[in-house]
């Protein structure tokens, strides 16, 4: 199917869920973040679909003003077809069904999300960081972090911007 | 020589205790086997056949209890500082540290941008040796090496230190 075809099939089943995003690729869809289990179950076990290997989960900031993202990059082994879908989180409280349980590999790829977005996979049964120390503060890949100058007595000057050039 | 030439029979050598001690601990540093990135590669390569590190009498060893060096080849992540910190105070003494490469020098390409890691290994032990390198080659790392015994040789460990 074409990435066309299988965004009518997501609509045609679950009607209002696809968002209109103009900055995304003809391969790419933005769905909503409510139904979000019911949709990957669908996408996984429809005949038509059948979604059998989740490639990857990563998440994207997009700056102050626009909201944070998770992508996840399907492929279907049955039919050689991919999507990337889009859900796009509330900076604030970013969270979203956890697929942990449908694909297995998602345990660790929500994990790594959430390490560096701080987006919270609700059912996860395991959320904890997996890159960073458990102790670490704050989510590295966000554009407004600040890295800590101090990590158990380590103390680590920071570098700023302007000195790197005089 | 003067009084002491003649005067023993073959076989012995007559030297300071100290100097002795230094030549047996500068020629079979066992070295620690641990590396963190793409440095530990340079390691390998260095420990393997071609340019055989058991020539100078450094051998890997798996345990920080029987290691004498360590060589910390690689990026130095926060989270593994703390963990390079506990190896090294397992080590007995006398112990040495080569920091290879411009990671574990000064946080090489991470230097700025860098959040998780650790600007010089020296902010949590003691470095005796830098090898300078992205990564250094074995021969850089040799020299290190070789940099580091004579080093040892120069130690007195039991003349007294004097304030």
């Amino acid at each position: 199917m074409t990435p066309a075809e299988i965004k009518t099939a997501i609509e045609s089943q679950f009607p209002g869920s696809v968002l209109e995003n103009e900055d995304l690729a003809e391969n790419q869809v933005e769905l909503k973040g409510e139904q979000w289990l019911e949709m990957a179950t669908f996408l996984k076990n429809d005949p038509n679909l059948c979604f059998d290997q989740l490639e990857c989960i990563t998440g994207i900031d997009t700056g102050e003003a626009g909201p944070l993202q998770t992508r996840y990059n399907f492929h279907s082994m049955e039919h050689r077809h991919k999507i990337e879908v889009v859900i796009s989180h509330d900076r604030e409280n970013p969270k979203v069904a956890s697929i942990e349980q449908l694909w297995r590999i998602g345990d660790w790829f929500e994990r790594e999300t959430y390490d560096m977005f701080g987006i919270v996979y609700e059912g996860h049964r395991d959320l904890r960081r997996i890159l960073c120390p458990d102790d670490w503060e704050g989510w590295p890949l966000r554009k407004d972090y600040e890295g800590q100058e101090d990590y158990h007595g380590i103390v680590v000057p920071k570098i700023k911007e302007e000195e790197e050039w005089e | 020589m003067g009084v002491l030439e003649n005067r023993f029979k073959d076989n012995i050598i007559v030297a300071s205790l100290d100097k002795f001690l230094g030549w047996a601990r500068s020629t079979s540093p066992w070295y620690f086997q641990f590396g963190l990135a793409c440095c530990a590669i340079e390691m390998m390569a260095s420990a393997a056949s071609r340019h055989d590190l058991e020539r100078i009498g450094m051998m890997p060893r798996s345990s920080p209890r029987q290691a004498d060096v360590m060589i910390v080849a690689g990026t130095v992540t926060m989270k593994m500082a703390l963990r390079v910190k506990k190896l090294y105070e397992q080590m007995a003494d006398p112990k040495y540290v080569i920091s290879m490469g411009s990671c574990a020098t000064s946080g090489g390409p991470y230097w700025q941008h860098g959040y998780h890691v650790l600007k010089g290994v020296d902010l949590v032990v003691p470095v005796d040796v830098y090898v300078p390198g992205c990564p250094p080659r074995p021969e850089a790392l040799i020299e290190g090496l070789l940099k580091l015994q004579e080093k040892i040789q120069t130690e007195r460990p039991l003349t007294r230190k004097t304030a």
